[in-house]
Order: structure tokens, then sequence, then C-alpha cells
């Protein structure tokens, strides 16, 4: 869940500051009604993939709805996220089935292993680990889905080998890359 | 004025008032939670108020009822008082209740309700609800202990009245809901230093105000 921050202190990194100009000039093309809050979430969120503090306060500035509200809509829904994505994407199912089958224990793997809770990424940008409603193939339960790859009866060793797999790859990746350089 | 009869008794109360406000003004106590005198649309969330009327054939909430000439109303029948037993379990699963620790001495709605409905501070049968929050939420002003609180949405509400711009809001859905505090800008410039009115309105002792602030501004809660 989104860190209920108390105040939100607008953050001086290069990044945010350019989400924040884009998004300034996003928040022009939407009329000023209370009706367009969620939208303009969304329209943010499709762009930026995430949504921050400065860019839901100037949500709230542009439409003179109190911060608060904004903050309450943004963290009623799902849909919704707090933290930009990681370049690996950690989808557990806690559907019924999974539900059923254990799929928290799952997820609290996930969590324990990469020091984060569900909505988060990890500092490095590596990973990031939410939880999904349903991916629809509730006989494979528990399930997870890692970067659009299905993970079906999936046990908490599984956990460990999907990220010596991820480990596995990015020495080869490297590999490759350091031969490249060499031959050139 | 309009004439009701409430549990055989007569009573008189104003047009446009709720049954629940006119029993309570005429010394009949209804359980209540989430109750706020004069607010335009109640939201009926604690769904203690039950009352039967004839006429209606399940029980109703009074606070959504507006009083009618010749209403004939009950407020102790088993149907009513098994909603209200239930509902009460409820809240008390969300609510941990710690005589010693609470800031609630003396006037708690909860203990008043438990002795209207017979029933104990326990949610026995039910468990304790538990949820994954934090025990104390630092909000600024006023300190904010989840495990209190039984979401009734009162400090939301007087907030938004008082303020316009509300800082508290719920946050969050079903179990993990709480709520929250955002501000933006200078601290020094919220409303907060001489509001305080959600920490007096809270009943069950979840918002409480800073003692710092407290002297600053001077008012009790």
């Amino acid at each position: 869940m989104a860190e209920l921050v108390c105040m939100t202190v607008f953050e001086s990194d290069p990044e945010e500051r350019a989400v924040l100009e884009n998004v300034a000039a996003m928040l022009e093309e939407f009329e000023k009604q209370r009706g367009n809050l969620i939208p303009i979430l969304q329209a943010i969120q499709d762009k930026h993939s995430y949504l921050c503090g400065g860019a839901m306060e100037m949500v709230a500035n542009h439409l003179d709805v109190a911060l608060g509200e904004v903050y309450g809509v943004a963290t009623f829904y799902n849909q919704f996220r707090f933290h930009p994505p990681g370049r690996h994407q950690i989808k557990v199912c806690l559907g019924t089935a999974c539900h059923v089958a254990g799929g928290d224990i799952i997820l609290e793997n996930f969590e324990r292993k990469l020091g984060i809770k569900d909505g988060e990424t990890t500092p490095d940008r590596e990973y990031s680990v939410e939880r999904v409603a349903c991916v629809g193939c509730c006989a494979l339960a528990p399930v997870a889905v890692i970067n659009d790859t299905v993970e079906g009866h999936i046990k908490p060793s599984r956990v460990e080998g999907i990220f010596v797999q991820f480990q596995v790859e990015r020495e080869r990746e490297e590999r490759e890359e350091a031969e490249r350089e060499s031959s050139e | 004025m309009v004439k009701l009869i409430v549990d055989g008794k007569e009573i008189k109360a104003d047009e446009g008032r709720s049954v629940l406000q006119s029993c309570i003004e005429n010394g009949m106590f209804i359980p209540n939670m989430c109750f706020i005198k004069k607010r335009q649309h109640p939201p009926a969330s604690c769904r203690l108020c039950f009352v039967e009327i004839d006429g209606f054939d399940p029980p109703v909430t009074s606070c959504t009822e507006e009083v009618r000439e010749g209403l004939v109303i009950r407020t102790d029948t088993a149907a009513v008082r098994r909603l209200q037993r239930t509902a009460f379990k409820l809240l008390m699963s969300a609510h941990h209740c710690e005589p010693k620790h609470c800031p609630v001495k003396g006037n708690c709605q909860l203990i008043r309700i438990a002795k209207h409905l017979n029933v104990g501070l326990t949610p026995k049968p039910l468990e304790l609800l538990e949820r994954d929050v934090e025990e104390e939420v630092d909000f600024a002003f006023f300190t904010y202990y989840p495990f209190r609180c039984v979401l009734c949405g009162k400090c939301v509400y007087i907030c938004r009245q008082i303020n316009g711009h509300n800082l508290l809001t719920f946050a969050n859905r079903g179990f993990d809901t709480v709520i929250a505090f955002f501000g933006s800008g200078d601290p020094a410039r919220f409303p907060c230093h001489r509001c305080g009115a959600c920490a007096s309105i809270c009943p069950t002792g979840a918002l409480v105000r800073k003692p710092e602030c407290k002297r600053a501004s001077g008012v009790t809660p």
C-alpha cells in the first residue's frame, strides 16, 4: 500500500521535476471539474506509469479540491501506483482460488526476499511487487505473473529459483556485452 | 411540531428532524456512532441506530428517517437488538478496548452502547480483527491510533465543514481503510493550530491532540 505520509515534500530530483513539468502541461487540457479527478490521475499514470506526490498536489490545486481527497481516491483504487514500476514486474495473484491455495504466502516470500512491500519498487528499480485480483487461470493456483510469464502452482522454493534465473540472465548479458566490447 | 409514539410514549418533535435526533432530544437513547446533528446526508454507516417503524417491514436506521405525524416507533424489539448487537460486535472487533490507556475517560459512547445493549466490550464470539496497520501514526498536530478507530467518519466530515479543504480523509480500502492526514504547504499555516474539532468529536479516542499543540492554542479537546 501507499506510504501515507503526513505532508508531501517536493523532492528536487531531476526526474520528478521533469514529470511535474509534463503534468503541468497535461492539466491544461482538462476542465476544472471535480469529475475530472479520476481521468486526470489515469492520464498521468498512463504517461508516467506512477503518481508522485508532487503531481497529486498539482492535481488538487488545478481542480481546487483538498489534497486529501486526491489521495483518498488514488489509494482507494488498486489501479493507481505510487512507485515507479521496476524493470522486472512481479504480480502475485490473490484472487479467491489463489488466496485459498496460499497466494499470500507467495507474496510474503517475494516481499521478504526483496525487502519491500506490495506496491513498492526496490531502490535500484530492478523489481516491483504488486498484488492482483485474478489473472484468469485459477486451475494453476497459486499463480504469479513475472514479466508477462505466468508461473503456475508456484511454491515458496520457486521464488528463490526465479531470482536465480534473473541473476543468471543478468550475468549472461554482462558477459556478452564484455565480449562485444573486446571484439570491437 | 409533529407527534409520534416511541415505545408507547408520545413525544413531540420539530418537523424535518430525524427520528434519531428527536428521540435523543426527548431523553430516549438510541445507540449511534456516526450521527452528527444538522448533517445533510447521514451516512448511516455505524448500523447501530436501528428502530422498527409501523409500516416498514424490516428495521430501519433512525438517522435517515424523518419524523412524520403519527409514526409509531419501537426501539427495543428482538429484531432491532439482534442487528444492533451484531453491528456493535463488528465495531468492537476493530476497536481494541484498553481502558487503562484510553484517553476517553468516563464518557465513552461505546461503553454506554454496550450497557444499553447488555453486551460486553469484547467482540466475542467474533474474532478480533487483525489489521496490517501501524499502532500510532503521527498527524503533525495529532496522534492517530488506528486500532481505536471505528471509521465513523465524523472527523473527516467536521474537518470539511469547518475548513473547506479537509485535511483529514479516508485512505485505502476495505480492512486497510484508515484515516489519513494531508496538508500541503507550510504547516504553520494549517488551520489545525486553532481548530482541533476532529479530536474533540472523535468518540473513541483514536485522534488525540498532541500536548504541545493543546498548550499553544488553548483549546481543550
